[in-house]
């Protein structure tokens, strides 16, 4: 078990945001906020078609419209280019990785596959004259559901790879086949997870300036300015160095922003032909196609169990959409839920196997939770799947399976510094009160009403934290997963603190000023945490997979800790003591057993930079930095549970109440994890109820905007009830995560609640989202 | 082009308008306002609310000339400076996260409160249904209207 490194003084408090005094005000540096002298803008030209060839691009009519200033097609630029967008996860060795350019020139492979720049003096101007492009298209056959697309004869995305499978993956623990041959009671249970679309509500944003040296800066709508840098090398091949990249105030991501853009390396190309600055703003509907989007994946689960309810092993078959080309990671998102197939439960056999498909749709990348709430979907939906089977209470099974003791290694191989499944289940239950839930729910069952109520659970764990280095290497993602932290005193005794993680939405602003202000015992006021810029935090794997604090909040941990050893030695030098002899406590160096023999940290820092008095061979200054790679994922769990009521007239189901138990490790603002919970609970159960990214059978996207794609606003969700309880994790902070564990739990608790309300009625399953459609002809179907 | 004169944050402007210029477009470019934020281009997301004559209007529902005459407010002139009471218990309540809806979402619990509209947690969440939020799932927004209009 860890020792816990902290005084207590400032850690486990909700003190207020430093970013609200901006955000509040509407002074956000968002990047549509922002321009330089001589900007121009870019509008792009994208296929309508979800699959056509590319005869001919006529870009004259465009280019002789008013204002405009250059337009360019796939052809013209064709030179710019290094190499394609990355891929930096090619899961296996023999991985299909199309090559994948910013603008496409043969054939386009989705709806809104970018095929065409056009710049011009104002946005509009240059939206106007994007619809004078004149492209020649040969509609070609498309294929957008993903099981049709591994059919013999289906449409291929890359002719040139002569199929759709993009890859196969497997992880093989004990002998599953033999588990399910001699179990008492086999379940099987098919499940599609339908497209999410992000929807951060600011849409994504570049804004380009290239230098005469042919120095690169972007402000990009990003979450990954680090990665980003990177892979402007890879595409423009300007040396990284050379490159500045700003996440300047970014408005949400959820994974979206987590990505290497083909608008990000053609803002840049078309800023160096121009010499001028060069800004795009994504559009609401632009972004619907041109961002990534999550799931789509068709899984196929099994578990083997005795009759009285041990599971003895969990069979896992998915397919996973891909989307037309891989993106950053877009390989890599099943395999972030591989190890997650057994959830809490203690389940000796394990198998999970993913292929990746090519469909002509929008790549799929990281959107929140990224293979975890897939795994957890159909994981604990099969839980009550087995209950019905067994004639169990869905919470007896639940308890029945879980691992009880801690450190736990799975059969999936990896290994659980700590928990306690049990004890957040038992808080669960005490907020609950599910006995007169049932009670409610049985009256209105006698009485016929109309209404019928469901509770559903999901008890949950979460592989997050990103991620050790090694591991990392050994499923073959290409960076590491180690973060930074920096620490300097100026001189008179403020503290800026830089990291490399890069916030958008997360307060790490005010969480790493509450680290900083626990371990060197200044005030939080007097920390100023600088990120988001590549040029002021050159190392750094920036913030996805609820890694900020369980890596780079380890980092600053252990920057603090080289600062006060670094402090100590100048005090002992000037105090003429030992450095045994000093106690460092609440911001002061004193000696012991002489308190009135002391040195505020404050005041080290101005010897420290005035060098009058160092120890031999010191450099002057008081500035640290460290870099973590953290030795284990962290592990959140909790146990979440739903109730919901159903209208069994019109199929409408509501989410009445909300109740998340959660263990997110040490708590170092109480509010701001909350928070994150309730958005993160927010979104799983839109994925429940609302959101579903639709194609038709010719790969033309239904859901285009924000009136067909129903992202809930406050009138669709109730308030959330939210707890913790809190085991400690295997790091000096105790930290594991929380920015993925709501929405990991929620859709299962949720559907499984809506399952509940109908079970009288017969209804065994609904596919989320759960919409009044799906809800009223699972009722019928079940009549019949 | 036509002449109209908009008073914004209690400062009166005489603009040559385009007669295709959103009103936001005016605010954010014209007079680089740009704390109205804009989300989305069907009117959906309420991120570029502002208040016209005190009550909360999507500004990327007006054109430019249609507010000739009028007075607009945006989160800019809200408080004088200080926070607004609805501003103060946003932050109070850790009700903003990324910060992008904040500027409408704000204006539209002025609105709500000032029309006498925000008097229960439900007529709250029915009020600000034209507002979305990625991040909070709404919870602390609630919370802080509530705590604004004086609702238990």
């Amino acid at each position: 078990m860890a020792t816990i490194e902290t005084t207590g003084r400032m850690i486990g408090t909700s003190i207020g945001r430093k970013e609200d005094a901006a955000l509040l005000r509407g002074r956000g540096t968002f990047v549509a906020n922002l321009t330089l002298p001589g900007t121009v803008y870019m509008a792009l030209v994208r296929s309508p078609y979800a699959h056509a060839r590319i005869r001919s691009v006529g870009l004259d009519a465009a280019r002789s419209a008013e204002g405009v200033v250059a337009a360019f097609g796939a052809a013209d630029l064709a030179e710019d280019w290094k190499g394609p967008l990355p891929c930096a996860w090619p899961v296996t060795e023999d991985i299909r990785v199309p090559a994948h350019y910013p603008l496409a020139s043969d054939e386009a492979r989705y709806q809104g596959d970018a095929v065409a720049v056009v710049i011009a003096d104002t946005p509009a101007r240059a939206r106007d004259a994007a619809e004078l492009v004149e492209v020649d298209y040969e509609p070609l056959p498309a294929v957008a559901d993903v099981e049709k697309a591994l059919e013999p004869g289906a449409p291929l995305v890359h002719a040139d790879l002569g199929t759709n499978q993009c890859y196969v993956w497997k992880l093989d623990s004990g002998d599953v086949q033999a588990a399910i041959d001699s179990a008492d009671v086999v379940v099987t249970r098919r499940y599609y997870q339908p497209r999410l679309i992000p929807n951060a509500i600011e849409p994504r944003g570049v804004l380009a300036q290239v230098g005469p040296t042919g120095d690169v800066t972007l402000w990009s709508a990003t979450q990954v300015p680090h990665i980003l840098r990177f892979g402007l090398q890879l595409v423009l091949g300007v040396p990284e160095s050379k490159i500045r990249v700003i996440a300047p105030d970014v408005g949400g991501g959820f994974g979206s922003k987590l990505n290497v853009y083909a608008e990000e390396a053609l803002a840049v190309a078309v800023a160096r032909r121009l010499r001028r600055p060069v800004k795009w703003l994504e559009q609401r509907s632009e972004n619907y196609v041109a961002t990534i989007h999550g799931r789509d994946v068709v899984h196929e689960l099994t578990f083997a169990a005795t009759r009285d309810g041990k599971i003895t092993a969990v069979r896992s078959a998915a397919t996973c959409a891909m989307g037309a080309y891989l993106q950053l990671v877009t390989p890599g998102i099943p395999l972030l839920g591989a190890w997650v197939y057994s959830g809490p439960y203690e389940i000796p056999n394990y198998s999970v196997t993913f292929t990746g498909v090519f469909t002509h749709t929008t790549p799929t990348d990281a959107y929140r939770g990224a293979g975890r709430p897939e795994a957890t979907y159909v994981l604990e939906r099969t839980m009550d799947a087995l209950a019905r089977e067994l004639g169990l209470d869905p919470v007896e099974l639940r308890r029945r399976n879980m691992i009880s003791s801690f450190p736990h290694t799975m059969a999936s191989g990896l290994t659980i510094d700590a928990g306690d499944y049990h004890a957040s289940l038992d808080r669960l239950l005490e907020r609950l009160d599910l006995d007169a839930i049932r009670a409610e729910q049985q009256a209105r069952r006698e009485r016929g009403e109309a209404k019928q109520l469901g509770v559903g659970f999901s008890t949950y764990n979460e592989m997050c934290g990103l991620a050790p280095s090694r591991i990392l290497g050994a499923i073959r993602y290409a960076v590491g997963g180690w973060d930074s932290a920096t620490i300097r005193f100026q001189p008179l005794g403020s503290v800026q603190v830089v990291t490399g993680t890069s916030p958008h939405g997360q307060s790490h602003e005010t969480t790493w000023a509450q680290i900083v202000a626990d371990q060197l015992g200044v005030s939080v006021d007097e920390v100023e945490v600088l990120h988001g810029d590549t040029a002021v935090s050159q190392l750094g794997m920036d913030t996805y997979g609820s890694r900020s604090l369980a890596v780079g909040g380890i980092a600053l941990y252990h920057a603090s800790q080289k600062v006060i050893a670094k402090a100590r030695r100048i005090v002992a030098h000037q105090l003429e003591v030992s450095e045994d002899d000093l106690e460092f406590a609440n911001g002061t160096f004193s000696v012991k057993g002489s308190p009135d023999r002391s040195m505020d940290i404050r005041a080290v820092a101005f010897q420290a930079h005035a060098a009058h008095n160092l120890p031999d061979g010191m450099e002057p200054g008081l500035e640290e930095t460290a870099t973590y790679d953290p030795a284990n994922f962290s592990w959140p769990g909790g146990a979440h549970a739903a109730v919901v009521e159903v209208d069994t007239e019109t199929g409408d189901a509501r989410l009445v109440r909300y109740v998340a138990v959660d263990d997110v490790g040490r708590v170092v603002n109480p509010a701001i994890v909350d928070g994150q919970v309730h958005g993160g609970v927010a979104q799983g159960v839109a994925a429940a109820l609302y959101e579903e990214g639709a194609y038709d059978e010719e790969g033309n996207l239904l859901t285009t905007t924000m009136t067909t794609y129903l992202v809930p606003s406050a009138a669709e969700l109730p308030s959330f009830e939210t707890d913790r309880i809190e085991t400690v994790a295997d790091n000096p902070l105790g930290v594991k995560g929380v920015g993925e564990t709501g929405t990991i739990a929620a859709a299962p608790a949720v559907i499984n609640a809506v399952v509940d309300a109908l079970s009288h009625l017969g209804v065994t399953d609904i596919q989320m989202p759960a919409t009044p459609e799906r809800v009223w002809r699972a009722i019928q179907e079940a009549k019949q | 082009m036509r002449r109209v004169v908009l008073t914004v944050n209690d400062v009166r402007h005489e603009l040559e308008l385009e007669p295709r210029e959103l009103l936001v477009d005016v605010i954010r470019d014209r007079l680089g306002l740009t704390g109205t934020n804009i989300g989305c281009d069907t009117s959906s997301c309420g991120a570029c609310t502002v208040l016209l004559d005190g009550e909360s209007v999507k500004s990327c529902t007006l054109l430019g000339v249609q507010a000739d005459g009028r007075s607009v407010t945006t989160i800019e002139g809200l408080g004088n400076g200080a926070l607004h009471p609805v501003q103060q218990a946003f932050h109070e309540h850790h009700a903003l996260q990324c910060g992008y809806c904040t500027p409408g979402m704000v204006l539209a619990a002025v609105s709500l409160i000032a029309a006498g509209e925000a008097t229960s947690e439900a007529a709250i969440r029915e009020g600000l249904e034209g507002n979305l939020c990625r991040c909070t799932g709404y919870h602390n927004i609630v919370q802080a209207v509530k705590t604004a209009a004086g609702v238990a």
